[in-house]
């Protein structure tokens, strides 16, 4: 699979010769000694690769050379040094016509601050990308009719962006992009300026718009809930180098450095990590053919006090409890001795583990994973998930470098430490993804 | 003699200016004619256009422009004013003044918007063009007068030509600073969606710039006002003929009429032109009434 994009050893350098500055950070010069001759290094030495249908986001605080980054991908900043490919075109190598081509056709872009035009018509803003590639009015004007019905803004077409909500018009700048009818699309902190509530409504609509129309999305945060949230893969930015490219999970459980796991300790991780990561394999597990004596054993091998029993195509049947075993057994029954106190809470692999404890409060049984086709994957007792929950507190490096400038607090209120991310998951449910 | 004079030698700027003077009319004489017969042809037929109808017909018409572009305030005070004037046996003056006034401005737009938009797109031209600018609107406005009558002789064109000259470079500067104003976001939109600069310009820069532009315009207008009068010594016909007239024999109730028909004309072209420039705030307007007409109607029918 060819990236949609992709990036070798990519520079921008501001000030005069910019070239200078590139040898002298190649020779281990730092951005500092830079800047005292007066140039500043906004982007070093990046290398990444966006693949089609992706959702890539770049994460960093301001000033770590992101917003310069998402300009070099569509030409409006020039790269100083290192090769930019669109497909199988290099950006650098083009004319300006050529360039402007590839926005019309390849790339749209959505605006922090929506960047849209306050003379014209919400319609007209849709319409803005088609219009200036020359599509004649009647048709684009219907594009952009669709565009904005995408983004759930049906009807306002005759109105001016001034009359319309901060969301509603970061969703027409959504719209000028999705009529466009690119590939890629470049969002530079789209969502930033929009309070937190909205913020997530957006979140969401983006996700679902990119499963239904499979756009490539290349999204600029610096939000790392934000970008865990909608990220497939995740690129941490810091003074203009990429620090780690990974998915949130990975991020999350191996940080390339200090950094980055300063970074991560403020990051609710009970949305993020999955159930799947957390599970643990039982000891031992029953076919659903056998009898309680071997249940018995098992039981009194393992010194569990539950046993998960399994169909033959691996499905969960239920949990045995060693109470009921043992009566069985002293009673010289045949059947298996389903509890009538106990049921089985069963959990996809993929629940956030934030959605686990208003089950596990529920049920005395461990939780039973399962896999997509509903097979039998793993167990998360209670104690494991207490366990995985105090961790995710406690592991956060607070003998980290002490260079490392703090990032900045994030702004959903969920605390870092577990007891308030436990309770302000529970009394808000599961209203994540 | 100063002291001076030994270590500074005398340097005849005044003379070479003159020299250069002298050789212009020379040799581009038959630019200055045409000149001449252009704004001759010009400013005549427009005066004759504005006193063409009966004076009481055109306060009409005039309070009804007002309506339109304004308020029925201006309106109201346009009626009055207007006929005041008219009774003041001022009319014809004005009406050559107002002529003098709309040519000078529509040249002067004419060269500075152009020149503003050059600044604005780069900054070599904004680098020249500033000190430039500086130096027409510093110099006193009688000085243009001079080379003026020397190349048109006396009459309304050389009014028109320092007028033109002294009211072009807030037309200019206001042109610049209206597009490098408009916010940076929104021209990055337009090169992120493909636009040439051409498009970005016409699309976005312009359009949003226009408020600023015509703020200038309306500077524009009240520095040919000003200089209109100025333009009665070298014998164009208007209020400022009256009013030197009026100051060479101390002719007082004839100043202060012609006075107040520059007044009037003045405070009507100023607030006419300061609607035109940002129309969403006079919503009494008849255009602006006509335009939430249509858009009602437009909604309705959705």
């Amino acid at each position: 699979m060819t990236p949609v994009i992709s990036a070798e050893g990519l520079y921008k350098i501001f000030g005069r010769r910019p070239q200078r500055g590139v040898r002298e950070l190649r020779s281990g010069r730092t951005r500092e000694d830079l800047r005292e001759q007066g140039l500043t290094a906004a982007v070093i030495d990046a290398s990444f690769s966006v693949d089609p249908g992706e959702i890539f986001v770049v994460m960093g605080l301001s000033g770590s050379g992101k917003s310069t980054l998402i300009r070099m991908v569509n030409g409006l900043l020039p790269a100083t040094d290192g090769e930019l490919r669109i497909g199988d075109e290099v950006l650098s190598r083009m004319t300006p016509a050529q360039i402007r081509e590839v926005r019309r056709r390849r790339i749209s872009m959505v605006f922090q601050n929506f960047a849209l035009l306050p003379h014209r018509t919400v319609g007209e803003n849709a319409a803005y990308g088609l219009e200036v590639s020359g599509m004649n009015r009647s048709e684009r004007e219907k594009k952009a009719k669709e565009a904005l019905e995408m983004v759930g803004l049906k009807g306002w077409d005759s109105y001016r962006p001034s009359a319309l909500s901060g969301g509603m018009q970061q969703r027409v700048g959504l719209a000028r992009a999705l009529a466009a009818g690119t590939d890629v699309m470049l969002m530079d902190e789209a969502f930033s300026a929009l309070d937190p509530l909205i913020r997530r409504d957006m979140q969401d609509q983006l996700v679902e718009l990119q499963q239904r129309l499979e756009k490539t999305i290349l999204f600029i945060t610096h939000d790392l809930n934000e970008a865990m949230r909608i990220g497939d893969r995740i690129a941490m930015m810091r003074d203009g180098r990429i620090v780690q490219v990974g998915t949130s999970e990975e991020i999350l459980n191996e940080p390339a450095n200090d950094y980055v796991a300063k970074f991560i300790q403020d990051v609710d991780r009970t949305r993020v990590l999955l159930a799947g990561a957390i599970m643990e394999q039982p000891p031992e597990t029953l076919g659903a053919g056998q009898g309680p004596r071997t249940a018995h054993k098992l039981l009194r091998e393992t010194q569990n006090s539950w046993l998960v029993v399994l169909e033959r195509d691996r499905t969960p049947a239920g949990v045995l409890w060693q109470d009921d075993v043992a009566e069985a057994v002293r009673l010289g029954r045949e059947e298996l001795p389903w509890s009538d106190r106990h049921d089985m809470p069963v959990v996809r692999h993929d629940t956030p583990v934030a959605e686990l404890f208003g089950k596990s409060a529920q049920h005395d049984s461990p939780l039973v994973v399962v896999d997509d086709e509903g097979r039998f994957a793993g167990v998360i007792p209670r104690v494991t998930l207490l366990t995985a929950l105090g961790t995710m507190g406690a592991d956060a490096p607070a003998d980290g470098d002490p260079a490392v400038p703090p990032p900045e607090a994030p702004d959903t209120p969920d605390g870092a430490d577990a007891p308030a991310a436990l309770t302000a998951d529970d009394s808000r449910g599961g209203d994540a993804r | 003699m100063n002291p001076d004079d030994a270590l500074m030698p005398r340097l005849p700027i005044g003379d070479w200016i003159d020299a250069g003077i002298d050789w212009l009319k020379d040799n581009v004489s038959w630019l200055f004619d045409l000149f001449t017969t252009v704004m001759n042809f010009l400013v005549g037929n427009l005066t004759d256009l504005l006193l063409l109808a009966p004076a009481l017909v055109m306060v009409v018409v005039f309070a009804a422009i007002a309506l339109l572009v304004r308020s029925w305030k201006l309106s109201l005070a346009t009626l009055i004013g207007f006929a005041i004037v008219l009774s003041m046996e001022q009319w014809e003056t004005m009406m050559q003044t107002m002529a003098l006034v709309l040519v000078a401005t529509v040249f002067a737009v004419v060269i500075a918007v152009p020149l503003g938009i050059l600044a604005a797109v780069s900054s070599t031209v904004s680098a020249i063009v500033k000190p430039v600018m500086d130096f027409m609107q510093t110099m006193p406005a009688f000085v243009y007068l001079i080379p003026a009558v020397t190349f048109f002789s006396i009459g309304v064109v050389p009014g028109i030509f320092s007028t033109i000259i002294f009211a072009l470079p807030p037309g200019v500067r206001m042109t610049e600073l209206g597009i490098r104003q408009v916010d940076g976001e929104t021209v990055e939109a337009g090169e992120a969606f493909g636009a040439t600069r051409g498009q970005i310009l016409r699309g976005i820069q312009l359009p949003l710039a226009i408020p600023t532009i015509m703020a200038g315009v309306n500077q524009v207008i009240m520095l040919s006002l000003s200089m209109a009068v100025v333009a009665g010594m070298v014998g164009a016909d208007g209020l400022g003929k009256e009013v030197v007239q009026a100051i060479s024999t101390q002719n007082l109730p004839l100043g202060v009429e012609a006075g107040l028909g520059v007044v009037v004309l003045a405070v009507y072209l100023d607030r006419l032109t300061a609607a035109l420039g940002s129309p969403g705030e006079y919503r009494g307007s008849l255009i602006a009434l006509a335009q939430r007409t249509i858009a009602q109607r437009a909604t309705t029918t959705i």
